[in-house]
């Protein structure tokens, strides 16, 4: 080996044969996963500089993109914007018709299963501009045959009665309104009493006597005594008694929601009617509420009322109240 | 080997051996029949290392870096060749080389015939055979294998004693 100092040639040498068995070492094993020894090195050897490289032409490549070519990020970035606020207006809007659905269909149902009554699906349109009263105004008026004192309910329980009408329009006095006033009973001792408003979200029971057996809990229903609601329908829960003289205090949470009403039914009828006497079999589940209900709920709503019968003002087939009125229901009751 | 002429040169109070013709290559080859064939009949004899001692007594007698690493390499790839298909091509010959190569260097530098200095460098060149063997299973071979056990350290004595008598009887192999 000329050029090399003779005390180094054997270091050379061994550094040579050490190598070359190494080598033939890497040909001969296979690593379980990774391949021949020989492969797994050259790959290893070469493998960080090919991550350097990639992670340099990477990094060059994203300083473009992030940095020099802009030009069109601010508009996409406008663009996107914008689509993203427009799909969130409609997912909103999907969510409020999933919702409004849900309120149709039960409405619907609520219908189906009161065929001989009369009424009319109305959408609320207006609150009373001050807190001095408690009233609503519906979509339906006089042209829709609706008339001063019917009654306006929910599945869920009465409403009110309507106090005005319009050609178009109707306002109903609700009855958390401190004139407003419901023939009412106790659903379990059938003991009747007015129910009336308190200018509060609470309802009350007036003429209860001390001695009479009322329990926190127990459902307050329609007497059917007031001429303007049939009998059973839901008014509220009691939730709280107080001793008084010579009545108890007896407030009642309303059975519907009377803060957040969109839509009601009237009953278009002045003549004393009877209900169906499980009005809570007329709710129906979540699932009940499906899309085509839903549409062909709205639909109906759109164009006519509820039922084709609705456009009669009394139909003969109401069958009337079945007890007489008592002095008392009359008489919490203003029919204006 | 003109490597050993300097090497002479340089150190011309120690004695490079010569020896008869094909006393290395039969010594080698009846090194490597014994490791094969002694220990199935006496499983202790695979203790011995007899073609390691082979490898350590020619490179601390021919003095000659060169020539030894060379023939450690041969005796250690002949020795993986006949150690079965589980022991790959080079596993035994790096070790041997580097044994080869450093014992022909210390060699040239130390006076190896004295029993004693036989005994303490075949326990060193033992250890640092089976070291060279252990790193080569761990980082190439990715086989994992203790460092030490008393079986090895037993095996190092072992061979060091028979090396004391083995280097005395090939001793007898030189020109004289």
């Amino acid at each position: 080996m000329p050029g090399i100092p003779s005390r180094h040639k054997s270091i050379f040498l061994l550094t040579g044969v050490v190598l070359l068995q190494v080598l033939l070492l890497a040909l001969q094993i296979k690593r379980d996963s990774e391949g021949r020894l020989i492969r797994v090195w050259t790959v290893g050897a070469f493998s960080p500089f090919e991550r350097a490289g990639n992670h340099g032409i990477g990094h060059m490549r994203e300083t473009w993109r992030h940095y020099f070519a802009l030009q069109n990020a601010s508009r996409e970035n406008e663009q996107l914007r914008r689509e993203n606020d427009e799909l969130k207006m409609q997912v909103n809007q999907l969510q409020s018709k999933a919702i409004e659905a849900d309120r149709l269909a039960l409405l619907l149902n609520f219908h189906k299963s009161h065929e001989n009554v009369p009424m009319l699906g109305a959408r609320v349109i207006a609150t009373s501009a001050g807190t001095a009263s408690a009233t609503i105004m519906l979509d339906r008026g006089s042209k829709d045959h609706i008339k001063k004192n019917m009654g306006v309910i929910t599945p869920e329980g009465v409403v009110g009665k309507i106090v005005e009408v319009y050609d178009n329009t109707s306002e109903v006095l609700l009855l958390t309104d401190k004139d407003s006033g419901v023939g009412a009973m106790l659903s379990n001792s059938r003991k009747q009493s007015p129910v009336g408003g308190a200018g509060e979200p609470l309802l009350v029971m007036k003429y209860v006597a001390n001695d009479d057996t009322v329990n926190i809990g127990e459902r307050v229903v329609t007497s059917g005594m007031d001429k303007i609601f049939p009998r059973d329908l839901p008014i509220g829960t009691i939730t709280d008694i107080k001793p008084g003289n010579p009545f108890k205090s007896i407030r009642i949470r309303p059975s519907a929601d009377l803060e957040r009403l969109e839509e009601v039914i009237v009953l278009l009828t002045l003549t004393p009617l009877q209900m169906n006497q499980e009005t809570e079999a007329a709710k129906p589940s979540a699932s009940v509420a499906s899309k085509p209900v839903a549409e062909a709920v709205k639909s109906e709503t759109a164009k006519s009322p509820v039922s084709a019968t609705a456009a009669k003002p009394a139909p003969a087939s109401v069958s009337p109240a079945p007890v007489p009125a008592s002095t008392n229901a009359a008489a919490a009751v203003k029919p204006e | 080997m003109n490597d050993a002429f300097d090497i002479r040169n340089m150190e011309s109070h120690i004695e490079v051996h010569k020896f008869r013709g094909g006393a290395i290559v039969g010594a080698t080859l009846l090194a490597l029949m014994f490791q094969a064939f002694v220990p199935v009949y006496f499983a202790k004899a695979a203790m011995i290392d007899l073609p390691l001692l082979i490898t350590i007594y020619f490179g601390l007698s021919r003095r000659n870096p060169s020539s030894g690493l060379l023939l450690g390499m041969i005796i250690g790839l002949l020795q993986d060749s006949l150690s079965g298909p589980t022991v790959p091509i080079g596993l035994y010959g790096i070790s041997k080389t580097v044994i080869g190569y450093l014992a022909s260097s210390i060699g040239a530098r130390l006076d190896t015939e004295h029993p004693a200095a036989r005994f303490a460098l075949t326990i060193i060149f033992f250890g640092l055979h089976q070291g060279i063997v252990l790193l080569t299973r761990r980082i190439l071979l990715a086989q994992s294998s203790v460092w030490f056990t008393m079986h090895l350290a037993a095996a190092a004595v072992v061979n060091a004693i028979v090396a004391v008598f083995l280097f005395a009887l090939l001793d007898h192999l030189r020109k004289s």
